[in-house]
This record gives C-alpha cells, structure tokens and sequence, in this order.
C-alpha cells in the first residue's frame, strides 16, 4: 500500500475502509502526512505567561517544550538532544527562570538556552567546534497564535493559520469574546485519560448528534432522576452537569434541528443544542447576571446579547483539537499507536467574570470530561468496541452515508441537511484523503 | 465495630458489589473526593477524578446498574486491599489512614490501582458512618484509562 492511488480507494464518497483506522502502516503515513504537515493546537498562551515559561507536549509522537523566549516570542522546540537524542526536558511545565538559565541533558551535560541554541558542551575538545556549531535543539519551523491560542506545524511551509482555520475561527472568536475582557486563562488541572483506539474515533464522535441517545442512555437515565435544579442562586454544584446530561436526551427532533457544518480542512462544528437558559444554571442566576452585566458594560447591550446568542456546541480542529466554546473545555488528542490515543482535557478560566463560573466550569469538566465521567466512559467504551470491530477483516467497510447527498454549500462551509448527518465524517475524511495524497513538494494540506 | 473492621467491611461490600449497601455507609452530608492533583486542597476550583456528595455517589451506583451503561456493564469484578489501617480518635468523628491497592477485572482487561486513603468516621448507634472519604491515587496526574470503579 502507500501509493495515493490506492490511499484514495480507501475514502469513498459514503464508506470508509476498516483499515484507515486499524492499519500500522496507515498510521506511520498519517504521522508523516497529517501530524507532520498540518497545524496543531497545543495550548493557550496563559500556560507559558512569562519568558522562560514552558509546558511539554507532543505534536504527533514528536515530543516538544512550549516556550516563552521572550516578551514577543513562543518558541517550539523538539525535545530531543541534539548529541544521543535524550529528552531534555522532562515532562510537566515549569521555568528557566534566568536568561541564563538552561535546559541540561541528564545524558552527557550539553545545555541549551530558551530558544533551543546550545550553549555548552562538557568535554568540550573532543569535538570538531565547526560541528557543535551546526546542533541545537530543533525549532519547529511554524509557530502561530490566534487570539491566545498556540498552533505549530511540523512543516516548514504551507497556508497560514488564519486560512487553515477558516470558517471554523468563528468558534475561536466565540470562545474568547464571551470572556470578559477578551482574557481567558488554563486553569483548574489537566484530565488525561487513555483509550485503546485510533485518534481519529473521538474526532468523529464529537460532532455525531444521533449517538448521545443510545452511547449516552445511563447517564441521561440517572441524570432524569436527579435532583431538579435548584432557584437561581441555590442550585447544586452539580447543577450545570445534570442539566447537560439530561440534554444528551432530547428527543430526536432537537437534534435533527442542531446545525452541523464542516470546512475544506476537515473542521466541523455543532450549532444550537444548548443555549444559556437550558445550561448555565438558568438565566435568573446572580453569577451570570453578573457576568453579563460585566460584558454589557465592555460592549454595550445589543453587542452583548449577540455574543451570547452564538450557540456553538463542539468544535473539532482537524486533526487534534477538540473544544466547548460556551464551557470554556479543550480536549486535544494525541496519536500513540493505530489503537492506542490519549486525550488531555483543559478548562479555561474568564479572570473577569464572577468567580462562580469558574466552579460551574469545574463541576461541568468533572461530570461530562473527566476521567470517570458518567458520560465519557461511555464513549471511551464504544471507540474501545469500534477498534475491535474494524480489527476484523471479514467486513471491510463503515458506512458514514447519513445525509450524504443533501449537503447545503454556505459561504466557507458545508451544511448539514439536518443536525444528524454524517457530513462532518464524511469532510474529515476528504481533509485525510487531501494531506494523505499531497505530494511532498507541496506540503500545503488537503487540496480544495 | 472497630475502625479497622469497618474498613474491611467496606471493602467487602464493594467487592462482593453490593453497592447499594455501600452507599448506606456515609451520612447525608458525606463527600467523597478523589483529587486530581497531589496534595489538592479544594474540590470546587480545581477539577476532580471524583467530586460526589451522596446525591452524586448514589446516581454513581445507579448508572452502574442501569443495563445500558456500557462501560459498566458487565460490573468490574475487583479487590480491594485495605492496609497499614492507622486510627487517629477525635471527639466527634475518628480519622483513619490506609492504604489501598485495588485489582480491577473487566472485559479482559486487568488494572491496578494503588491510593492513599483517609475516612473521617462519625459514630452511630455504635456502629461508624463515612462523613468523608478521600482517595489520592499514586498516577491521579498520570494518563489513566476510563475509569469506572468505586475505590
């Protein structure tokens, strides 16, 4: 296998062959072809606020340190030492303080400054000092931000940030203009949770409106029987939890109406299945109250109730990132085997807004995407079932045809013909097929 | 019933999944909390592999029987090794240390889980009650798969 031609009878207009997901030698392309060319989200610049302010991550498999070099600058560097190939950096965050301070291989010594260059070599004479000149800890070539969040892509050209985006940056703006302030911050702990599955099973699932009904029937059946909210300003702290379980159950007819669209680089984003007075503790609370008084007073009435009237649910950035602009939760995936994927899952904190929305972002985080979740195990189980399924040869396709054929073009994006189609699948397929079969001269993603 | 051979019989009703039993262990007012950061010290402002007040614990138990509950169903047979039980006696409640290494067995997957453990235990009609139970697992900021025990 290998060649595009046959890469591009694995994507079919309504199916997709098993082996997209379960093959090794598929998975090492996509390392190389999508982890390795298109822009990832690794993080929010409120993790690396000050120089020298790092956090380790991947890219792919490839293991990385998120810098702050200086005031202006983030850095990206392989962890890798350039001499025997040691991490330099252990996993976690943390500082180099000084501007002197450096990152010291616990191999051999050698030492490099925030900005990757090394800086000293024990046993320094050994080397041919021309040689040492040349190494260094390799700088991911792109490095790119977009209102405070941090992309790189492993490949040195190709279409900037903004067009990679493209329609799919109005979930971005959602995100950060229903902060007070514009100002938004990493906070309150990172879930990590493992499943044994291929990453690109929890990027279909996100956007998938007919799956909650069934993946999702104990959590909405206990959460039926939970307690009922309680008065604004006397609810439960679990209050916006139960609410959004119990919206996991809403009839059929809510989910044929939610919007779906997908863009030419495989991103997709759900409409209108939440708003406010469903979710965020009723609209009669004092903490929300608050907080949109605190916004009415940055942008005045009328632009205020536009922001909150934008009611995007899951957004996906192909391939690795997942977020809720409303619940303020990013989820990005990384690839470790064809079946094995783990996911860290981030809340975002609005400092100006009344302290309490942090707690609803916490309770909601715990319940719906944390590690024991009444409702992610679920999933996690069902892509855990799909990746045994797709283990078998004796039936070689799946089938993503829901809608297919009734799709709706809109400026920037594909509609849905209803909140339930599997156009999203069926985008993120044709982003894979577009980076898959990219010839490597032209390392510019999918083809449009 | 000592504060030892309460713990046993905690274990024990988990083991042998009787959970609704279990849950007639803590008082109305319990929490139980297992962190997601060593040494956490609040459940509201930082995020938690488990945040239950009894309400929460109990629909806990009850997704865990409901027959569509994938990942919970069939229920993980498990043991739980309580050990190196210490007693602190207070006046109103009595604090227990242990530690706990629990074996979990579902569809064909076998994990291990190690914690440190510590229960405030409030006297009633001569028997205790669980006012709070905290579980630190050794790899709570580690990558973990799913998880849907009870510890």
């Amino acid at each position: 296998m290998a060649a595009n031609e046959d890469l591009a009878l694995l994507v079919q207009p309504d199916r997709v062959h098993r082996s997209v997901y379960a093959d090794p030698a598929i998975f090492e392309l996509e390392m190389e072809r999508i982890f390795g060319r298109a822009w990832l989200l690794l993080g929010h610049e409120s993790q690396v606020r000050n120089p020298g302010d790092y956090f380790t991550s991947r890219m792919g498999r490839e293991p990385v340190v998120v810098i702050r070099k200086n005031e202006k600058e983030i850095a990206i560097l392989i962890n890798r030492c350039a001499h025997r190939g040691s991490m330099v950096c252990p996993e976690g965050r943390g500082r180099l303080p000084g501007d002197g301070e450096r990152f010291v291989c616990p191999y051999h010594g050698w030492s490099y400054d925030r900005a990757g260059v090394l800086q000293a070599v024990p046993f320094g004479t050994g080397y041919e000092k021309e040689k040492l000149r040349e190494l260094r800890l390799k700088a991911v070539p792109r490095v790119a931000t977009y209102r405070g969040f941090i992309f790189a892509s492993l490949a040195p050209s190709g279409s900037d940030l903004e067009e990679f985006l493209g329609a799919a940056r109005a979930s971005l703006d959602d995100f950060v203009d229903r902060a007070p302030g514009g100002e938004l911050e990493v906070a309150g702990g990172v879930f990590k949770h493992t499943y044994n599955g291929n990453w690109k099973l929890m990027l279909e699932n996100h956007l998938d409106g007919a799956h909650p009904a069934w993946v999702h029937a104990s959590s909405v059946a206990v959460a039926r029987n939970a307690p009922e909210p309680g008065k604004p300003g006397e609810e439960h702290y679990y209050d916006i939890a139960v609410r959004q379980m119990r919206q996991n159950g809403a009839p059929e007819s809510v989910w044929e109406a939610t919007g779906i669209w997908t863009t030419p680089r495989g991103h997709g984003y759900m409409g209108d299945y939440h708003d406010d007075s469903r979710l965020v503790a009723g609209l009669g609370n004092p903490a929300f109250e608050e907080y949109r008084a605190i916004l009415a007073q940055e942008h005045g009435q009328e632009k205020t109730d536009r922001i909150l009237r934008v009611t995007l649910w899951n957004t996906i950035l192909y391939p690795n990132a997942s977020f809720m602009s409303q619940f303020r939760q990013l989820r990005l995936i990384h690839p470790l085997a064809v079946d094995r994927s783990v996911v860290y899952t981030y809340s975002l904190r609005m400092p100006r807004a009344p302290a309490r929305m942090f707690r609803d972002t916490v309770a909601f985080s715990n319940v719906v995407n944390g590690t024991a979740s009444w409702v992610l195990t679920d999933d996690l189980e069902v892509y855990e079932r799909i990746q045994r399924g797709f283990a078998s040869g004796a039936v070689e396709w799946a089938y993503i045809g829901r809608g297919a054929g009734r799709d709706v073009a809109e400026p920037g994006a594909t509609r849905g013909a209803t909140g339930t189609s599997e156009v999203f699948i069926r985008g993120q397929m044709r982003a894979w097929l577009g980076y898959m079969t990219a010839t490597p001269s032209t390392t510019q993603g999918p083809v449009q | 019933m000592t504060p030892e051979q309460f713990l046993y019989h905690e274990a024990r009703l988990l083991d042998t999944q009787r959970y609704e039993e279990w849950l007639e262990l803590f008082t109305d007012d319990a929490a139980y909390w297992v962190p997601l950061e060593q040494n956490q010290k609040d459940p509201f402002e930082m995020s938690s592999i488990i945040h239950d007040d009894r309400t929460l614990l109990e629909l806990r138990v009850k997704q865990a029987r409901h027959p569509r509950a994938h990942a919970r169903q069939p229920l993980a047979r498990t043991v739980h090794q309580v050990g190196n039980v210490m007693v602190e006696d207070g006046a109103d409640e009595v604090k227990v240390s242990s530690t706990l290494q629990l074996v979990e067995f579902r569809n064909e997957k076998q994990r291990l889980y190690g914690a440190l453990v510590e229960h405030r235990l409030r006297r009633v009609n001569g028997t205790f009650k669980i006012a709070h139970k905290r579980v630190d697992l050794v790899n709570s900021e580690g990558e973990l798969d799913g998880i849907t025990v009870l510890f």
